[in-house]
């Protein structure tokens, strides 16, 4: 199994009053899926999907990816993962300003084992989210659907395993959330794991598979036929 | 390497890309680099000019000041107090009694101003007695300055500056002219002088025009012009240096002899040599350049506060910036390192930029008081380049790296929210 939550728990302090974001969370998510974890705001979905993309610790409970017990990883262990298993898609795009796109999209590549080709391997990934003509803009040139293609283009340049998006088109008009939502699709059908967090259930609707959380809890999980399936084409 | 060459190149695009910022944090190493360079060669370029100037003057000489004082501080005299427990006797006494005395010259000094023709000039006057050239370092430009028996016999001549000749005889012809003397003290209206000598120009010692004076006998300058009776200033050379103390203590117990004094607190006079001048303006340039260095520290101080300002601004931008690197896989060295690359090439470039500044107003200071006609030298004190340096450097590399290792240490979802 790639992902595998056991009663996971996270606990927010803040000026001695402890709020339970996560109440014991049981998850399981196998090489491949779809996923979509929706639910209001406050319910915890995305403090749920930073945990799972080793942004955020828990704090109790087992994590084990791949097999590996999250606990015994160290720092640099940690970083490895984010650089070449996962790649995070945020709602607010999270681009270098004053930087260009290439070089938004080279930036997990510094971090990487890669020692070569960053730029190519760069433009290959703009190339599949279709901004080949974008290369040179800076981040603060382009529109909105376009940064966040960046961003899919920067999550996917280090060809990690899974795919996190919070809130992909949370910032989108309905045209260029459409477009995300197909890259999206279309990553998923190359094999790769998505894992998405939404409000929208029009959005969650494009994955195979929804997990709806409440108040910290797993209330629903329930896979969506494909006949059931938003798709963007 | 190729990744530590590629990080390198990413650091100084992102340095680039930030310009307004980089711009700013080079700008407060630049202010407190050059600042320091620049104080600090001032201080020590005046006190080389103020200690040049009294040996200028000339060797193996004392000094006699009327009225009592301590020998480490500034004579009475240069308070404007005038007292008259010096008189003419006491000049005769001292030569017949201290053998170690080869030439003696007495000096009282005033406003005056000269006339020739239709040209007047205000200026001020020394007299004294045909010894002077032979005590200081005296270069006549045009005839001579006046002999022992001119002076004695109270002759009516005069020796020009080089500025008042200039300024009363535009065309030369200055030898042998009759120039008259007007003073406020004066009664009965101006003096005339044969014009005998024109001194070359000498510039500014001690802050004073040397060349923006006259020379006139002793007697005449004490009764006609000033009307007075005592002496402001004796200087004695002493035949050798190794005398100048006996000389001094001879001269103290001849003069307490002569004034009836019994007790060394009664006295009514001070003695000073040339090491004892250099001692007082040593003391007071050094608290000159205390004062400086003090100031110095200031610019520091302000170079650091903007560096530490700017570095602090930018904290949550920079903070959320970390997230993100975290995000896409930097390890917390990774971090540091580029912080840290990217602070110490700031602050290099900042202290290089400083330092050639710096380097170079207090050289265009040099100049220009060269312009001016003060023998100024031109130093630059290494220890106030590494001091500066190494303080603005530090300052950019502590307020630049250590937001960020703290930032580094956040897990990535922290720093990214960081606001």
């Amino acid at each position: 199994m790639l992902i595998e939550l056991k009663n996971i728990t996270k606990d927010y302090v803040n000026e001695e009053v402890v709020t339970n974001v996560l109440r014991g969370i049981d998850l399981t998510v196998a090489d491949g899926e779809f996923l979509a974890i929706m639910g209001p705001s406050g319910s915890g979905k995305s403090t749920l999907m930073h945990i799972i993309g080793f942004l955020d610790r828990p704090t109790a409970g087992e994590y084990l990816f791949s097999g590996h017990d999250s606990r015994y990883f160290n720092d640099d262990e940690l970083a490895s993962i984010r650089n070449n298993s996962v790649g995070f898609v945020f709602q607010s795009f999270n681009l270098l300003p004053r930087t260009t796109v290439l070089d938004n999209v080279v930036l997990p590549l510094l971090y990487s084992k890669e020692k070569k080709n960053h730029e190519v391997k760069a433009k290959k990934a703009l190339e599949a989210v279709g901004l080949s003509d974008r290369l040179y803009y800076f981040s603060n040139q382009i529109s909105g659907g376009q940064k966040q293609r960046v961003a899919i283009a920067r999550a996917l340049v280090c060809n990690p395993k899974i795919i996190f998006a919070d809130e992909p088109t949370g910032n989108l008009d309905s045209k260029s959330g459409a477009t995300v939502m197909e890259i999206l699709d279309k990553l998923n059908q190359e094999g790769r794991t998505i894992i998405l967090v939404t409000h929208d259930l029009n959005v969650a609707h494009h994955a195979r598979r929804i997990v709806t959380i409440r108040d910290g809890e797993i209330i629903s999980d329930e896979k969506i036929p494909e006949t059931k399936r938003i798709r963007s084409w | 390497m190729n990744n530590l060459i590629a990080n390198i190149k990413i650091s100084i695009k992102d340095l680039l890309a930030r310009s307004g910022r980089s711009f700013l944090t080079i700008l407060g190493i630049v202010i407190g680099v050059a600042g320091v360079i620049i104080i600090i060669s001032l201080g020590a370029g005046a006190q080389t000019l103020v200690l040049g100037q009294i040996t200028k003057l000339g060797t193996n000489l004392i000094g006699i000041l009327p009225g009592k004082s301590n020998e480490n501080g500034p004579p009475a005299a240069v308070f404007g107090v005038q007292i008259k427990t010096l008189i003419p006797e006491d000049v005769e006494v001292i030569r017949r009694n201290v053998p170690e005395i080869t030439e003696m010259a007495p000096f009282v000094r005033g406003n005056v101003t000269v006339i020739y023709g239709k040209e007047n000039v205000d200026t001020s006057f020394t007299a004294t007695e045909g010894s002077y050239p032979r005590i200081q370092t005296v270069e006549m430009i045009k005839g001579v300055f006046f002999s022992d028996e001119e002076a004695k016999a109270g002759t009516n001549v005069i020796v020009l500056g080089y500025d008042v000749a200039e300024q009363l005889f535009p065309n030369g012809g200055e030898i042998g002219a009759l120039v008259k003397i007007k003073s406020s003290n004066a009664e009965g209206g101006a003096i005339p002088f044969r014009v005998i000598g024109v001194q070359k120009k000498l510039g500014n010692i001690f802050f004073e025009n040397q060349d923006d004076q006259v020379f006139i006998p002793f007697t005449i300058g004490q009764k006609q012009i000033l009307g007075i009776d005592y002496i402001q200033f004796i200087r004695a050379k002493v035949n050798h240096a190794d005398n100048i103390k006996l000389a001094m203590a001879e001269i103290k117990q001849v003069l307490r002899n002569q004034h009836g004094l019994k007790n060394t607190v009664d006295d009514d006079f001070s003695v000073r040599d040339l090491a004892d001048a250099i001692k007082i303006l040593t003391n007071i340039t050094d608290v000159l350049r205390i004062f400086l260095a003090l100031m110095a520290g200031i610019s520091l101080i302000v170079g650091g506060i903007g560096i530490m300002n700017i570095m602090l601004v930018t904290v949550s931008e920079r903070t959320r910036e970390i997230g993100l690197r975290k995000a896409v896989g930097a390890t917390n060295h990774q971090i540091r390192n580029k912080f840290l690359f990217e602070a110490v090439v700031l602050t290099s470039v900042g202290g290089i930029i400083g330092i050639i500044i710096g380097v170079f107003i207090s050289y265009l200071i040099s100049v220009g008081a060269h312009l001016a006609g003060y023998d100024w030298k031109f130093i630059i004190s290494p220890i106030a380049i590494i001091l500066a340096v190494g303080v603005s450097v530090l300052t950019g590399i502590i307020f630049g790296l250590y937001p960020a290792i703290r930032a580094s240490k956040l897990d990535p979802i922290n720093a990214l929210r960081y606001e």
